[in-house]
């Protein structure tokens, strides 16, 4: 097992250096070999379950890691099928042979980088690599290479990079309260963090884990530190958008669930899920109203992934296990719904040629499948069943509702409602309104290649909604087992 | 006040006295007009705060700061501001003034957030083994003026040299409650601010081909 995940740590890194110095045609098909080994090996190791170790333990996954490994293996493999079809639209000022080796040469490190954080067994290292995530995901926003692309790509390196200099100093304090129970020269490795939490400095940790949620949280897209999400979101190609909407936000929050994971041990739960509550109160409160004003599709999407980052930490504020099952769901179940909505917007965009809402018109009857499919994410992205997130979300406002927080959870559906008009709205303008004058376009698919990404997201989403396969949801009750109280 | 019964004086004077040149040397990077001085000035802190690492490994003999302050040698006092100047060569643009609000407001609101962030630090219970805890006060307050810097000046000379010095602030914050790091750990951290500093040259020259300057005021395209 430790063999698989040295492999799963290795090869899409390997896979990038290689499109780079190999001839350009290589690279989609490398990429996909790369991106199906790594599900496959992402799935062995699921199955297997349990705790992995390799490389004389700097590499070590359990059930929480895993989950986000899957996560990020899942939407490595449909974005680089997605991708496919879109590089090979792609009009740019480059040629498109040299974009598209720039492109998946980029998409494979930065999936490696996203697989890397959750991999590594210390905290320093998983702030190492999310500061690499940061700073490649940066330059892919910028490709497009136009203002609005290098405007975004500016401020999301900007300000990611200080949101992670303060996660960098809760590092350090993190680390500091550690040493002083284990002595200078050990490295921060988490689990062995986690059997002396119960003797740190509550003072200290409380304050390493606020600095951690605000540092952190700055690239999940928590209020009021979210500001370069929708602008990030809705310049980047597609492919990126995808994963940074679905993957990135989602491994950012699991640094923040490490630090959940010692905090609530050394200064009780209360205090971590307050903390959680507020951000995610925050978060889901301002993008369900934002959603309702957005002009731009992309962005549209980019401010339902704050609505669902918001989601997220709410359902860990609540202390009933089910609810940290339900969340951990949702993180597996937002990334394919959202992969599956940006699949159809960026097909949207490239058949309109606009990202204006008020310019696409009759989707539905001018993109015959993936139109249809378009819907069907939206409806997915707004918990209706039979898809995913309406399991996950069930679970989460199951959870709240045992944990005794009855006015939280009727706040949080509130919300998701109201959320929920907005988007909708949006997605009944653009899909079912008659063609504009002028702007209507002939019907027919851009790519099958986008198209089939989109089928499978859809898919998994309806397995997860309607019987999710033994192995997840073992998985999701162990990873759940070790958020819980342990003393 | 263990640390005044076992440490010589002179140290603790010392160090104290160069944790503040740290600080200075901050507040100076709000108020010069120039990007160059500027980078200068960033170069300047990062050999102070190399200096406090050498200090403190002779001092209290940490062998791996050593090293620690060999890299932070290479990288922070010679290569980044290196990488920036040359960026500045290539540009030929020399910003008047990219202050958004005037200068002594400016230092003013520095010098309130730095006694704040020193004043939360000093109710904490920190002890330290290599430096007086009034060092991570002081480090507090570097952080805390670097987010003036990148909030107040709108150019991205300025905004780069501000997320490098807030990095400096951690560092001497790190010197100051984890000297004891391990090497691996560190090494990795220089890594990715070599990175960052090489992606953040691309985006900042991207930045100057498309719009010609180095100012950010015209970044308000993307907003709602």
């Amino acid at each position: 097992m430790s063999l698989i995940l040295t492999s799963m740590c290795i090869l899409p890194l390997l896979a990038s250096v290689l499109i780079l110095i190999l001839p350009p045609v290589i690279g989609k098909s490398l990429s996909l070999i790369s991106s199906a080994i790594t599900l496959i090996l992402t799935v062995t190791l699921v199955s297997h379950g349990g705790v992995v170790e390799s490389l004389y333990g700097w590499l070590r996954v359990d059930s929480l890691s895993l989950v986000f490994i899957l996560t990020v293996s899942l939407l490595y493999f449909l974005t680089v099928l997605f991708s496919i079809g879109y590089v090979r639209e792609s009009r740019n000022r480059w040629t498109n042979t040299k974009y598209a080796k720039i492109f998946f040469s980029g998409i494979n490190f930065f999936c490696w980088a996203m697989l890397m954080a959750p991999s590594v067994s210390s905290l320093a290292l998983v702030w190492v690599a999310i500061e690499i995530t940061t700073v490649i995901s940066a330059l892919l926003v910028a490709l497009d290479d136009t203002d609005g692309a290098s405007e975004a790509a500016w401020k999301y390196v900007l300000i990611a990079s200080m949101g992670l200099g303060i996660a960098l100093f809760a590092t350090i304090l993190l680390y500091y309260a550690g040493a002083s129970v284990l002595g200078n020269t050990y490295d921060l490795y988490f689990p062995q963090l986690l059997t002396v939490a119960h003797k740190l400095s509550p003072v200290i940790v409380r304050l390493a884990f606020v600095l951690a949620v605000v540092g952190f949280g700055t690239k999940v897209g928590f209020v009021p530190v979210h500001t370069w999400l929708p602008d990030a979101h809705s310049e980047a190609p597609t492919p990126v958008s995808t994963l940074l909407s679905g993957a990135l936000l989602a491994v950012s929050f699991y640094a923040i669930m490490r630090y959940f994971q010692v905090a609530i041990v050394a200064t009780g739960p209360a205090f971590p899920r307050n903390v959680l509550l507020a951000f995610g109160l925050a978060s889901l409160a301002l993008a369900a109203l934002y959603l309702a004003s957005q002009r731009d599709l992309k962005r549209l999407l980019a401010y339902s992934s704050i609505e669902h980052m918001g989601i997220l930490a709410i359902g860990m504020s609540f202390s009933a296990p089910i609810a940290v099952i339900g969340v951990l769901l949702h993180v597996l179940a937002h990334a394919l719904a959202k992969g599956s909505a940006f699949f159809g917007a960026g097909t949207l965009v490239k058949k309109f040629g606009t990202k204006n809402i008020n310019r696409i018109r009759a989707g539905v009857s001018r993109l015959p499948v993936s139109g249809p499919l378009f819907v069907l994410s939206i409806l997915a992205l707004s918990a209706f069943p039979p898809f995913g997130i309406f399991r996950s979300e069930f679970l989460i406002v199951l959870g709240g509702f045992k944990s005794n927080a009855s006015f939280v959870t009727i706040v949080l559906v509130l919300l998701i409602t109201v959320a929920f008009l907005g988007f909708s709205r949006h997605g009944n303008q653009v899909m079912f309104s008659p063609p504009l004058e002028g702007g209507d376009v002939t019907k027919g698919e851009v790519s099958y290649w986008m198209t089939t990404a989109m089928v499978l997201a859809l898919l998994g989403l309806v397995v997860l909604g309607i019987h999710p396969p033994q192995q997840v949801s073992t998985l999701l009750t162990a990873a759940a087992r070790e958020l819980s109280v342990k003393r | 006040m263990n640390i005044l019964s076992s440490v010589p004086s002179e140290y603790l004077g010392l160090s104290s006295a160069l944790a503040v040149l740290v600080l200075l040397t901050e507040f100076a990077m709000l108020r010069v007009q120039f990007s160059r001085s500027q980078v200068k000035l960033y170069a300047i802190q990062s050999a102070i705060v190399t200096v406090l690492a050498v200090f403190i490994a002779v001092e209290r003999d940490i062998p791996g700061l050593f090293i620690v302050a060999i890299i932070s040698l290479i990288l922070k006092v010679i290569a980044i501001p290196k990488i920036v100047m040359r960026l500045l060569d290539q540009t030929k643009v020399e910003l008047v003034s990219s202050h958004r609000i005037s200068v002594p407001s400016m230092i003013l609101l520095a010098l309130l957030l730095g006694a704040v962030g020193m004043f939360v630090i000093d109710r904490l219970p920190f002890h330290s083994h290599s430096l007086p805890t009034s060092g991570l006060s002081v480090s507090m307050a570097v952080i805390l003026v670097s987010f003036l810097l990148v909030i107040f000046r709108s150019d991205v000379v300025s905004q780069a040299v501000g997320f490098f010095s807030l990095e400096n602030g951690v560092s001497m914050a790190s010197l100051v409650v984890a000297a004891g790091l391990p090497l691996v750990v560190e090494t990795a951290f220089f890594f990715d601010l070599l990175v960052a500093v090489v992606v953040f040259g691309v985006l900042m020259r991207v930045h100057h081909q498309r719009t010609s300057t180095l100012s950010t005021e015209g970044l308000n395209r993307l907003r709602g």
